[in-house]
């Protein structure tokens, strides 16, 4: 699926913070290659999760779960609902406790220190601004509890409510104002206090689509600006790939992959990765030859493709899932030499994209996502005309066929 | 007109609304207001001429002491409701969801006794032959019977019995609405157990606070049989004063102005309470 060309400043784009020079990104480019420690500035590691252990009524929320966060990302917790990111939100922020494991900031160990205590602040899911408060004491509050001289509160909460553009909102409580706006405020509270960690709860998801997309630039810019740590919390694939430096997918309390969202993408480390984070399709393969050094040969319904061998062990006669992004698709001409017949059965105009399925001959379905190409005649199929489907060599990212998990048909079995 | 006969059942509803607010409550307290300016008449009750004789007469040092009396003895009422509802409602609030409608259906059950008859099984506890001072006497813990009935205690006693549960509803109510991100907000920003509780948990849970004492304090001065049974002649409360009035002194005009006052101290505790409630935004904007 590395469509382009593999470019280190691209593969970690958005990790910019202090770089050395304008044209290129160190920090980011050195950050995931250990190996190379003596290049650059590295970036530390803040937050140390380790073995985290969670049960809620005997099922386990968090299963011995690491993570190491780094200074100055901005890191996203991926999966869906159940999955522990929230509960491993709270546990950081101190309102959940691990049954094992310690949480350390730095040298410090914060696993036993109570919330208040905790150099982290929470943006929660639904803000949680006190409805009694105006919008400058709901900000000021937090340095009111540090007991901070007047002026130094005035003037910090100024600075705070200008950042996020509510200079002239102090005065209005928290109902007088829209959605986005307590977002703000809520964002603003939170690092007044300049936290080490600004932990964000799905702070996102109670605001309307085009609302969600200038809040999502718009904490990148404040992310950006404060230098903090965001660790941030969704079950929006789309938001945590275009916000973060690092995504964790997790489910059922277990980490899934750690990666940069293009890793995440292109690279998904197993079924549940590459289902969860985007349209994927799975074609069956079976492996035809593989002692070349680095190059496996693999029959994709009656095709033999020539593959990049894959970084998990491959035997011949062994079957695997070939994976394509709708994107990776080409649709071509029923005359075409290349790919496999099918027929179209669906098309969607997405304005920018093309989004069609079509049913191969076997039944299998595919997604192919096109982009316009006005100067291409046969650009566009109508429903039920016949097509050949094929890709790129190169864009597949292979994975090997896991047992199906059991617990789903375990269910409906008792 | 004509929409009024077109809906039957609708006219008829507004009718009966409007009928009994307007004979039922309305046309009652306009008489109790006219009552109360007139001048007292032995044989006919009330007479012109028109006169503030009766609002002067609340005045009188000898009113006003029964007035303070009962004034303090609600309000002692409405602080142990208070003292006791505030953390029983909260608790309440935590138990988990299917055990609080038991507890509440609890809390609501002694209401299907009269409470005059509650009252008279309170006086057979605290009188000086009674279950408390029996039980404490074979206990030893007392050597000798203690004076509880007819004294004030009693009367804030029977009190707090009769209408402690007016307290704990409210105050149950804005608990179960507190939502506990705003505990788990105050926390994160640095805020411990007491600073929560003064600057979070006080200020919005005071809606349900001054609710609760609408619902004790007025009915605490008016409940004229609790001091009649458990209080003697000494602890009277305004309903008694009232009731005298009315019944025995047959001066209607100052009884009449002595109840305006109850009512006119009310409708200021209903404006402090709207107010609280703005505050926090949960009326108007």
């Amino acid at each position: 699926m590395s469509r382009f060309v593999q470019r280190p400043d691209e593969a970690c784009a958005g990790l910019s913070e202090k770089t050395d020079s304008p044209l290129f990104d160190w920090v980011g480019f050195w950050k995931n290659r250990p190996l190379f420690l003596w290049a650059g500035p590295m970036k530390q590691t803040l937050l140390f999760l380790s073995n985290l252990t969670k049960e809620f009524d005997g099922k386990k929320v968090l299963d011995s779960l690491n993570l190491e966060i780094l200074d100055g990302e901005f890191i996203t917790l991926l999966g869906p609902s159940g999955c522990g990111k929230t509960t491993l939100l709270r546990m950081m922020a101190g309102f959940e406790h691990p049954d094992e494991g310690t949480i350390a900031l730095g040298s410090r160990d914060l696993t036993h220190t109570p919330p208040e205590h905790r150099p982290l602040n929470t943006v929660f899911q639904h803000y949680a601004l006190f409805p009694h408060m105006s919008v400058f004491d709901n900000v000021a509050y937090g340095l009111k509890m540090e007991k901070r001289p007047k002026e130094e509160i005035r003037q910090r909460v100024e600075e705070a409510l200008a950042m996020v553009q509510l200079e002239d909102f102090s005065r209005r409580k928290p109902h007088q104002l829209s959605g986005g706006q307590q977002q703000r405020v809520a964002i603003a509270r939170a690092v007044v206090k300049r936290p080490k960690v600004l932990l964000l709860d799905e702070p996102l998801s109670a605001l309307d689509y085009k609302l969600r997309r200038t809040m999502q630039v718009e904490l990148k810019r404040l992310q950006r600006e404060l230098g903090i740590t965001f660790v941030f919390v969704t079950h929006d694939q789309e938001e945590a790939l275009s916000m973060s430096d690092r995504v964790v997918v997790l489910k059922d309390g277990l980490i899934q992959q750690l990666g940069t969202p293009r890793e995440v993408y292109e690279r998904p480390a197993n079924l549940f990765t590459a289902r969860f984070v985007g349209e994927t399709n799975f074609f069956p393969g079976r492996v035809e030859q593989a002692h070349e050094e680095d190059t496996i040969i693999v029959d994709v319904f009656g095709l033999k493709r020539t593959f990049r061998k894959p970084d998990f062990p491959v035997t011949v006669g062994q079957s695997l899932h070939v994976l394509l992004r709708p994107e990776d698709i080409r649709v071509l001409a029923p005359g075409d030499d290349e790919g496999v017949a099918g027929k179209v059965v669906e098309r969607n105009y997405k304005g920018s994209t093309l989004d069609s399925v079509i049913h191969l001959e076997d039944g299998t379905e595919v997604l192919a996502s096109e982009f316009f190409d006005e100067d291409d005649p046969t650009f566009d199929y109508r429903l039920g005309e016949p097509v050949k489907v094929s890709w790129v060599d190169g864009w597949e990212w292979l994975l090997p066929t896991e047992p199906e998990t059991p617990s789903e048909e375990a269910g409906t079995d008792a | 007109m004509r929409s009024l006969m077109q809906q039957p059942f609708r006219t008829a509803v507004l009718v009966l609304v409007w009928g009994w607010l307007l004979f039922l409550v309305l046309a009652p307290n306009l008489l109790v207001v006219g009552a109360s300016v007139m001048t007292r008449d032995p044989a006919s009750f009330i007479s012109l001429p028109v006169t503030l004789d009766a609002y002067r007469q609340l005045l009188n040092p000898l009113y006003l002491d029964v007035f303070l009396h009962s004034l303090y003895m609600a309000a002692m009422t409405t602080l142990v409701c208070l003292l006791i509802g505030y953390p029983f409602a909260w608790s309440l609030s935590k138990v988990a969801k299917r055990h609080q409608v038991l507890l509440i259906f609890l809390l609501i059950v002694p209401f299907w006794t009269n409470s005059l008859v509650r009252t008279y099984a309170l006086k057979l506890i605290l009188a000086t032959n009674g279950l408390l001072n029996n039980a404490l006497l074979s206990m030893g813990l007392i050597d000798e019977p203690m004076q509880l009935l007819y004294t004030e205690g009693a009367v804030v006693i029977g009190l707090v019995y009769l209408l402690l549960p007016f307290m704990i509803l409210p105050l149950y109510s804005v608990f179960d609405d507190l939502r506990e991100d705003y505990l788990r907000a105050s926390h994160d920003l640095g805020a411990g157990r007491f600073s929560t509780f003064i600057h979070v948990i006080v200020p919005l849970t005071l809606p349900g606070v001054l609710a609760g004492i609408m619902l004790v304090l007025l009915p605490a001065m008016g409940l004229f049989f609790v001091p009649d049974i458990l209080g003697g002649s000494r602890n009277l409360l305004v309903g008694n004063v009232i009731k005298n009035q009315f019944l025995d002194a047959r001066n209607w005009p100052f009884g009449a102005a002595a109840s305006i006052m109850l009512t006119l101290a009310m409708a200021f505790l209903m404006f402090a309470h709207r107010l609280s409630k703005r505050r926090i935004g949960e009326e108007g904007v």
